[in-house]
């Protein structure tokens, strides 16, 4: 019976987190500026690999496989971020501006 | 069905294919050596298609399971040291464009051989 | 079931490889062989080879992009020329890959157990492996015991790669004391790669020398150890800049590096000749023969992760350390 409900959990995770991917991948080709699509890449980075791994978790039991895939887990949980601010900085800094809804070149209450 | 047995070996052909052009048609000198690249993996992958046997794993020995099947051990140690060697060639070729950068001040190939007939 | 998601990663394969051709912009082209080295890796690994997958995904997607991001550097960044004769190459190459096709009729199916391929030598591998050497992967060793020789021949072919690009790019044009120009400070002003570097550098040596001494029971072994090695010092180099890098691990460590290790596998070889055996034949190194194997196989491994190291570090510091002509 634990066992159902373990597999059920697991692909409901695994499910779930190729949701995540998939809007992701979408995010990053629909979305109009550079930082917005970077925006919705981060989030495969951090949602996607956090569920689908804890599915696979959940699928090797408790084992060695286990805490090897933990590690991963934590590996990817440092890298992704720290890689996806390192890209954000190095556009800000070759001059890629971010689109702002407001532009302060003109008056204000212009008519 | 067993078609899609084949579709490794198509892919390989294609891959040998755009690897080829790439090679002969692009006239900048690290384009041409990406192809090269994608031309020694189009090799690999034929190679490493070949070693797969129905219903194997890895030729990995676990101590006292019998009646194991394995894929071919074979064709995986030799590609193994194709892709070292691939990386070292492709090293050295990075470094002589480096050099032919420097020295004619362009990477493109008609360029390079403007500059080399006019004396 | 596992042959859609096979169907479905070389097609990507192929995109990729499409779009590397097609796109004008160098560094995305770079990007592009990186991503497509990674696929061809997970292709690798869905095709039971493991070894092959996981130093395809060090090496190729690893080293390999590093290296052509510091040649592109110091050359151009987008690729300016026509296309000489385009249809007539599209032409021979389309009959070309038409022949293959039809060529590849005759091959055997994938995974079919009574291809030629698997009926000679393979098994002898697989019977023997547990009688003569007795380590579990069977790759490791064939690739050092039983096909020995090759792989010296491999260690040189790395070692002579080194020494030809340090040929090529140390001539006369490296850093001097007092060119500290700011980029060679590498990332001093950005705080959260530097921590999260420096944090995870240790660990890449660890997994690295984990993935080295591993070599027999698991995939792994001293290529894609010392790419791994290797990786770790780039890391390093790129978050605290050349010269910092360059006093960790000076250039003539990294050369003696390579050097030494060739030197430790040809060795063995003499060594093994000098104990009564022929080159290269590690039975002799103990009394008892499967044993021997063993010591014999755990040497040249270190051996071969010691000289991919060194070799790798000093294309890349031949690389970075040379002043473009801008």
């Amino acid at each position: 019976m634990i066992d159902l409900i373990l597999d059920g959990l697991s692909w409901g995770l695994l499910m779930l987190g190729s949701g995540f991917v998939v809007v992701g991948g979408i995010g990053a080709l629909r979305l109009p500026s550079f930082y917005t699509r970077m925006h919705a890449a981060s989030l495969t980075d951090t949602m996607g690999t956090i569920l689908i791994l804890a599915g696979i978790i959940l699928q090797a039991g408790l084992s060695l496989a286990a805490i090897k895939l933990f590690a991963i887990l934590i590996f990817l949980l440092l890298t992704g971020p720290t890689a996806t601010y390192a890209l954000a900085n190095a556009a800000l800094l070759s001059g890629v501006k971010p689109e702002l809804d407001c532009d302060e070149s003109e008056e204000p209450l212009k008519k | 069905m067993e078609l899609l047995g084949y579709y490794n070996y198509w892919v390989f052909a294609i891959l040998l294919v755009i690897g080829l052009y790439t090679v002969i048609a692009k006239g900048n000198l690290i384009k041409k050596l990406l192809g090269l690249s994608i031309f020694q993996s189009a090799v690999f992958l034929m190679y490493i298609t070949m070693n797969k046997v129905e219903g194997g794993t890895a030729p990995i020995i676990l101590k006292g399971a019998t009646d194991q099947i394995f894929s071919n051990p074979l064709p995986q140690v030799l590609i193994l040291t194709a892709i070292v060697v691939g990386v070292s060639t492709t090293a050295v070729g990075l470094a002589i464009v480096v050099r032919i950068k420097e020295t004619y001040g362009s990477i493109e190939e008609h360029q390079i051989f403007e500059a080399d007939q006019t004396p | 079931m596992i042959i859609f998601f096979a169907v479905f990663l070389l097609t990507l394969l192929v995109i990729t490889a499409i779009a590397i051709v097609r796109t004008e912009n160098l560094f995305v082209a770079v990007m592009l062989t990186s991503i497509f080295s990674l696929l061809m890796a997970a292709n690798f690994f869905i095709l039971d080879a493991a070894d092959v997958a996981l130093t395809e995904a060090a090496i190729g997607a690893g080293v390999t992009t590093v290296i052509f991001l510091s040649a592109l550097s110091l050359t151009a960044e987008r690729e300016r020329s026509q296309t000489t004769a385009k249809w007539l190459t599209i032409g021979v190459v389309s009959v070309t890959a038409l022949v293959l096709m039809y060529a590849t009729f005759d091959k055997p199916l994938l995974g079919d157990p009574n291809a030629p391929v698997h009926q000679h030598v393979a098994p002898w591998y697989l019977e023997n492996t547990p009688i003569l050497i007795d380590i579990p992967n069977v790759v490791t060793a064939v690739l050092s015991s039983f096909r020995g020789y090759d792989t010296l021949g491999e260690v040189f072919v790395v070692f002579a790669a080194c020494i030809g690009v340090l040929f090529l790019l140390s001539a006369g044009n490296g850093i001097k004391a007092e060119d500290e120009t700011p980029k060679s400070q590498g990332l001093r002003h950005h705080l959260i790669p530097k921590v999260v570097g420096r944090l995870l550098v240790p660990f890449i040596v660890l997994f690295g020398l984990y993935v080295q001494f591993h070599g027999e029971y698991g995939p792994g072994g001293g290529f894609q150890a010392g790419a791994i090695i290797a990786t770790a010092f780039i890391l390093h180099a790129l978050l605290e800049g050349e010269r910092a890098a360059l006093a960790a691990m000076p250039r003539a460590a990294l050369l003696g590096m390579a050097v030494a290790g060739a030197m430790l596998y040809g060795m063995v070889g003499v060594v093994c000749i000098a104990l009564g055996g022929n080159f290269l034949d590690y039975s002799v190194l103990h009394s008892n023969p499967v044993i021997g194997q063993q010591i014999g196989i755990i040497v040249i491994e270190a051996g071969v992760g010691i000289t991919v190291c060194g070799a790798l570090l000093s294309i890349f510091h031949a690389f970075t350390s040379r002043r473009g002509l801008n």
